[in-house]
């Protein structure tokens, strides 16, 4: 017997947590806002959905050709939907990922020891 | 293009993973936190250029633009923020990882369709990613207005409101079982909708003290929209990712809770912070008057001291006074007394959000001490100053059973030798109750803008 794919996922979503819940413990209170705004840059990685979901969206033509579709216009909407969504999506999860990242840079810069 | 192998994807995805985790596990010092930030930035660049390896060089024509112009957003605000600001900032970004997360969904769903291989098991993931992403775009939006003084930062709260909620709840997994069951684009959208508005009236009803809470809360829920998207591409470094972030906000939702001594279901359901919450008068401190002290009085008792600690709140960043303060700390130091800032874990509008405007106004980070740290060396202060804080330091949380605030760790300033409270009028904290701390023998007013006084104070003891 096989596992399915969506337990190897679980396992590694579970797995995942325990990480995180000892890496976040283990956060100077201090920091917590440079935590806040670095886990906001990092879970921007929603763009990598982005582009896998839109950046595979091939000419209408190809696609129906190759699946034997019946309604081509019905397929060329979706193909130029999924190409506007994705271009919204991957803008907003860029902002995510450089503003993150850049007002965590910021932040950090800031702390600094007595005579550092 | 070069064509990675799933596995080869997969192992760069994994790295990427890893240097997040040590991004995060840099944040234990400040020492180590900014390498730890290049550590999450080079995930991040490898993370996105694993991926776009894989794009046909057609579609790059799009994408890169979409990322540029993501980078001319999101890099002037940062770089522009004010420190005040930054609850808000970090609102706001939860609000685009929530909607980013509900267009993936909807993306994947019109990829499978026109490939004509939707599974239920997407279809359900799908549903998950849609609806947590729908709630946290929309719930964020509202914190956003909250904090930026755009909506009231008053709970809005009606009757029958929990019962409205759960049958928008209701009809929402509805629209999502009929949108599994029949593949129907309509149902999607209505599902969203509804999610949406459930983002709108759960953070409304949720007053203005609460946001720290709500803020981590919304983190998390921004990190579970990430994850759920992972489970419906497939994709492990989301699920990742979303996990650590997830668990991250979490975690800063109950310190937060924990620090303010209110449970989570309590903040969920809303109504604290508001009128509702009725000044409770003290019957004993109402005929007792409190002293009040000139900036001078407490220049010269500064001078003399040998041990001080600065309790600085929420009302000292908004005077913009942490520079002043500062000034204060370097002259007392060169005096040879002992001077450290005692931060509470709610003493600004966002977990740590108090140290990074101290930090801001170079205050050295190993001058400032968290709660557990400084409270036993409160009893051996000479001075305490308190500056723009309240509640915090409030000793009716240790001794009044019938107080609002009974049980929420304190500060205990209550204890030094004196205590000087800067604040602008006797106006009660957010809870709305009475402080005892005042009305104490060894507590003396000085009413004034917390940054007029702090200078006031630093030319006084500089003369």
């Amino acid at each position: 017997m096989e596992l399915s794919f969506f337990t190897i996922l679980l396992i590694v979503f579970v797995l995942a947590c325990v990480v995180g819940y000892f890496v976040v413990w283990g956060v100077t209170p201090a920091l917590h806002t440079p935590l806040m705004a670095v886990t906001n840059a990092i879970s921007g990685i929603v763009v990598v959905a982005a582009i896998t979901v839109a950046g595979f969206m091939h000419a209408p033509e190809t696609v129906c050709q190759a699946l034997l579709c019946e309604d081509v216009s019905a397929v060329a909407a979706d193909i130029q939907w999924g190409k506007v969504i994705g271009f919204v999506a991957i803008t907003l999860a860029s902002i995510n990922i450089f503003g993150g990242f850049a007002i965590t840079r910021r932040m950090l810069a800031m702390f600094k020891k007595k005579g550092e | 293009m070069l064509y990675l192998t799933p596995d080869v994807l997969a192992v760069l995805y994994l790295a990427a993973g890893i240097l997040f985790i040590l991004g995060l596990k840099g944040l234990a010092s400040p020492a180590s936190a900014r390498r730890g930030n290049r550590f999450a930035m080079a995930g991040m660049a490898l993370a996105i250029g694993a991926t776009l390896t894989m794009v046909p060089m057609a579609e790059m024509g799009w994408i890169l633009p979409a990322m540029a112009l993501g980078a001319l957003i999101g890099i002037p605000i940062a770089l522009k923020i004010n420190m005040t600001a930054l609850p808000q900032l970090v609102a706001i970004f939860h609000s685009f990882v929530g909607l980013a997360a509900v267009l993936v969904a909807g993306g994947m769903f019109l990829h499978e369709r026109v490939l004509g291989v939707v599974h239920t098991v997407s279809l359900i993931e799908m549903f998950m990613g849609a609806w947590i992403g729908a709630i946290t775009f929309t719930g964020s939006i509202i914190a956003f207005g909250k904090l930026q003084g755009i909506l009231r930062s008053k709970p809005l709260v009606f009757k029958g409101q929990h019962l409205l909620n759960l049958l928008i709840f209701a009809v929402m997994v509805g629209c999502g079982v009929h949108f599994v069951m029949t593949e129907s684009l309509t149902s999607f959208v209505a599902m969203c909708a509804l999610a949406a508005g459930l983002g709108l009236m759960l953070i409304l009803p949720i007053g203005g003290a609460d946001m720290p809470v709500i803020v981590s809360m919304l983190n998390s829920y921004s990190g579970w929209a990430a994850a759920a998207t992972g489970f419906t591409l497939g994709n492990m470094l989301l699920i990742i990712t979303g996990a650590l972030v997830g668990a991250s906000g979490a975690i800063l939702s109950y310190i937060m809770c924990r620090a303010m001594n209110r449970s989570f279901i309590s903040v969920i359901l809303g109504g604290f912070g508001g009128d509702t919450a009725a000044a409770a008068e003290r019957e004993d401190l109402a005929g007792k008057g409190v002293k009040e002290a000139a900036v001078d009085d407490a220049a010269f008792m500064l001078d003399n001291a040998s041990r001080v600690i600065i309790v600085p709140g929420y009302g000292m960043a908004v005077a913009g006074a942490q520079h002043a303060m500062k000034d204060v700390m370097e002259i007392l130091e060169a005096n040879g007394a002992e001077v450290t800032f005692a931060i509470h874990p709610v003493a600004g509008r966002m977990p740590g959000h108090m140290n990074v405007l101290l930090a801001e106004a170079d205050v050295p980070y190993d001058r400032v001490e968290e709660l557990e740290e400084i409270n036993s060396d409160f009893a051996q202060a000479d001075v305490v100053l308190v500056v723009g804080a309240n509640d915090v330091v409030n000793p009716d949380a240790k001794n009044e059973p019938s107080s609002p605030l009974y049980g929420m760790p304190i500060l205990d300033a209550y204890k030094a030798r004196m205590v000087y409270v800067v604040k602008r009028s006797m106006r009660s904290g957010y809870a709305g109750v009475e402080n005892a701390l005042f009305y104490q023998d060894n507590t003396y007013m000085v009413f004034g803008d917390a940054k007029d006084v702090a200078e006031n104070l630093a030319t006084a003891l500089k003369g």
